[in-house]
């Protein structure tokens, strides 16, 4: 037995398995669901749509990283991710270079200008939808309803310059002009997604299933998502809403499952995830019962994320053994 | 029975099935290996030697002592011949003047052995006297010298002494055999503990990974009403001093503080056992218990190995290797010293020795931090890793000392659960040392 040369490290010897790369997987694999119901729903253009946002996501990520001489890191699957969230927050009847400038938009301004995963402090899809929205309103808020798999865009066309209530029939802009109150089968819609919206948004059960794999998986925890879900419900019951329905529609499950969530953009402190998510179930509530623009998930949660730094500064944890009144 | 815990922490697999089941084996060295006994083995003054080049010393022999407090004398552990007293290269990396001895396998005890074993009769005076002159400390690692760790300031009333028995390290079994297989020892041990602290009470902490080491220790500890088995949850790192009392008696150590200031001694295992040769057998300690394992050994196992026994002649003596090893760890995966020769000694704080392949052994790169928040979820002390590790990376160190970086146990626990797999802890650990230095220099 000679004496090999042995490696020698600090402690500790052995990591979890877990990387940023297999996090990124989870998120893909827990989205799958509601962007095959998207599919589902609003055809192959949504297919081609997220296609597109994808891959232009995974393009300027590495195409940034090369011109400024950064190591690429794509195959950490976090562009990929983005790219995604962004098609999944866009409405199917746009132009299919609007997920291009989205994801110009999320990919460099939103988080490579910043420093890239980890240090954007905004949530890089919802930034390009907020800027899509500010920048391109009509073709951002044109929220068809569904029409099936096999829908091309001329029975599309169809289906929205035939019944225009239709076609921008949300079931929260239904909702906030009044008089709409759901029944069973509104509820089973919203469920299974079957209402408009974008394409990603409708499927609340998907997202659910989604949603509750992430927290299966560790990769997120509870508090954000459960205290969001659970602001919105008791506000929207408090404001005299239709608390149940407003938790299936507008979002909400998406936001606040896989937007509020994002690593970057979100507390790190349990306590602080705690407010993140009361923060945002109440922005959404108020949005939603007061705001002229009834979508309240996004602006609530790029609201919060702005009050991060600040609300990681304020809810620390305790420290060990800080607090010296012990029992002697 | 209960179940108690900390907060936090994390769940490493436990990798204890390669050794858990494997009763110690008595390994003794053969005749003319080389035995070498470090003159400082523990935290507090090192030792003078007793003996010189050329000397023949018997089992069991004082060959090194201090005339500091602070200190604990060494015996030979074998009988034999003093070859050489030299610097020699230690499992802490460092190099110490060690004592060199030739076994002449004989094994011949020295006279003063096993004479006074009254040990029911004892003052406490003597108690603590005789667990000075056996050498003993903290066998879990730490190494801090047992009879002042029995005796701490008169103000400070000690009222629980905790036999911790979480073993909460990765692969680590040697706890978990001895307390099957000596039970009636352990508690015999812990009895001689409690009867220095007449106003305690004993509490012994066993993992719910244990239920067989739970179940015979209850049994074992039937007839003493001062003496409570409790369970705690398996959880890394539960074994940690501080974590051990706040989850036995709800009390936390203060920031800076010792055990002895909410009232609490905290004892390994190994220790208790050998307090219990010391005290009622008159027997030094001159062996410990070392759990073998990793995927790069033939026979994995626990050990009772002779102390100065190298780890080249030990792992030899078990049977070899099985895979060209890549990694060699002192201690436990997640606290243990990653060492860089084999040429080196068990000695007083060697729990355990871990064999990697390649394989195993290699680490993943680091990434810059994602920001998921996990390190902060599961740090025991409550500090944020994260913002400790972006203070070193600033050079802050005052930022850092604000944000409880001494506070820190080193645990690993950050490290281990990092996906963007930064080195939390070792940039920490650095920072404390910088930091403790720069302190100590004003
Ligand atoms: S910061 Fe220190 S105490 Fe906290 S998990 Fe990391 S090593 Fe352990
Ligand atoms: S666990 Fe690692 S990646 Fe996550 S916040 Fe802590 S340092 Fe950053």
């Amino acid at each position: 037995m000679e004496n090999t040369k042995l490696i020698v490290s600090s402690t500790p010897h052995i990591r979890s398995k877990d990387s940023i790369q297999s996090i990124m997987r989870d998120v893909l694999i827990a989205l799958t669901p509601a962007a095959l119901m998207g599919i589902w729903y609003f055809g192959i253009k949504a297919l081609l749509i997220i296609a597109i946002s994808i891959a232009s996501s995974i393009f300027f990520e590495a195409a940034f990283q090369k011109i400024t001489k950064k190591s690429i890191t794509i195959t950490d699957l976090s562009a990929a991710v983005t790219g995604l969230l962004l098609a999944m927050n866009l409405p199917v009847e746009i132009p299919f270079w609007l997920p291009i400038v989205g994801a110009f938009f999320a990919i460099i301004v939103a988080k490579q200008l910043f420093g890239g995963l980890g240090q954007n402090f905004i949530n890089p899809a919802l930034a390009a939808r907020a800027f899509l929205l500010a920048s391109y309103p009509t073709p951002m808020t044109n929220f068809t309803s569904p029409t099936g798999l096999f829908a091309n865009s001329d029975t599309v066309a169809k289906a929205t310059s035939l019944a225009d209530a239709v076609s921008n029939a949300t079931p929260l802009s239904r909702l906030n002009e009044g008089a709409f109150i759901p029944e069973i089968s509104d509820y089973i819609d919203a469920l299974s997604g079957n209402i408009g919206g974008c394409i990603g948004e409708t499927c609340a059960i998907a997202l659910i299933i989604g949603g509750i794999y992430l927290l299966v998986r560790r990769v997120i925890s509870w508090r954000i998502p459960v205290t969001y879900i659970l602001t919105v419900f008791i506000l929207s019951w408090f404001f005299g809403r239709t608390p149940l329905y407003e938790l299936l529609i507008g979002g909400l499950m998406l936001g606040a499952f896989f937007m509020a969530t994002d690593y970057s953009s979100s507390p790190v402190t349990p306590l602080g995830q705690l407010i993140m998510g009361f923060g945002c179930g109440v922005l959404t509530a108020l949005i939603r019962s007061y705001g002229s623009y009834p979508e309240g998930v996004s602006y609530s949660i790029l609201l919060m994320n702005l009050a991060v730094p600040l609300i990681d500064r304020y809810t620390k944890p305790k420290i060990f053994g800080e607090v010296k009144k012990n029992d002697k | 029975m209960r179940t108690l815990t900390f907060k936090r922490g994390i769940h490493p697999p436990d990798s204890k099935s390669y050794t858990d089941w494997s009763p110690i084996k008595i390994l003794m060295p053969d005749k003319g290996l080389l035995m070498t006994i470090p003159l400082s083995q523990h935290i507090g003054a090192p030792c003078e030697s007793l003996v010189k080049k050329g000397d023949r010393v018997l089992l069991g022999q004082k060959i090194a002592d201090s005339s500091a407090a602070f200190s604990a004398p060494i015996h030979s552990s074998v009988s034999g011949t003093v070859t050489d007293i030299k610097p020699m290269l230690t499992p802490s990396g460092t190099m110490c003047n060690s004592i060199i001895i030739e076994n002449d396998g004989l094994f011949e005890e020295h006279p003063s052995l096993g004479k006074d074993t009254s040990y029911a009769s004892f003052s406490r005076e003597k108690i603590l006297e005789k667990i000075k002159e056996a050498g003993i400390v903290g066998l879990g690692g730490a190494g801090f010298p047992t009879h002042i760790k029995q005796n701490p300031p008169k103000e400070k009333k000690i009222d629980t002494i905790i036999l911790n028995a979480a073993e909460c390290e990765p692969y680590l079994t040697t706890d978990h055999r001895v307390l099957i297989e000596k039970t009636d020892r352990v508690i015999k041990g812990l009895e001689i503990l409690l009867t220095l602290h007449p106003n305690a009470k004993g509490i012994i902490a066993v993992e719910t990974n244990k239920p067989d080491a739970i179940a015979a220790l209850t049994k074992s500890s039937e007839g003493n009403s001062k003496i409570e088995v409790v369970s705690v949850l398996t959880k890394y790192p539960q074994g940690s001093e501080k974590q051990m009392i706040d989850a036995v008696t709800g009390r936390q150590v203060p920031s800076g503080g010792l055990p002895a200031d909410v009232g609490c001694i905290v004892d390994n295992v190994d220790t208790v056992l050998a307090i219990e040769r010391a005290v009622a057998k008159d027997r030094p300690l001159m062996r410990r218990i070392v759990t073998l394992s990793g995927d790069a050994v033939k026979c994995p196992g626990n050990y009772q190995v002779r102390l100065g026994m190298s780890f080249k002649d030990f792992i030899e003596a078990t049977g070899g290797f099985k895979e060209e090893p890549a990694k060699v760890i002192a201690g436990g995966p997640m606290m243990g010293v990653a060492v860089y020769s084999l040429d080196i000694p068990i000695i007083k704080t060697s729990s355990a020795i871990l064999c990697f392949t390649e394989k195993a052994a290699v680490l993943p790169p680091e990434n810059n931090c994602i920001r998921c928040g996990k390190c902060v979820e599961h740090c025991p002390m409550g500090l944020m890793p994260l913002e400790l590790n972006s203070d070193i990376m600033a050079d802050d160190m005052e930022s850092f000392e604000k944000h409880h970086g001494l506070d820190c146990i080193e645990c690993g626990s950050c490290s281990y659960i990092c996906p963007a797999k930064r080195h939390l802890a070792q940039s920490i650990r650095t920072a404390k040392r910088n930091v403790m230095a720069m302190k100590k220099k004003k």
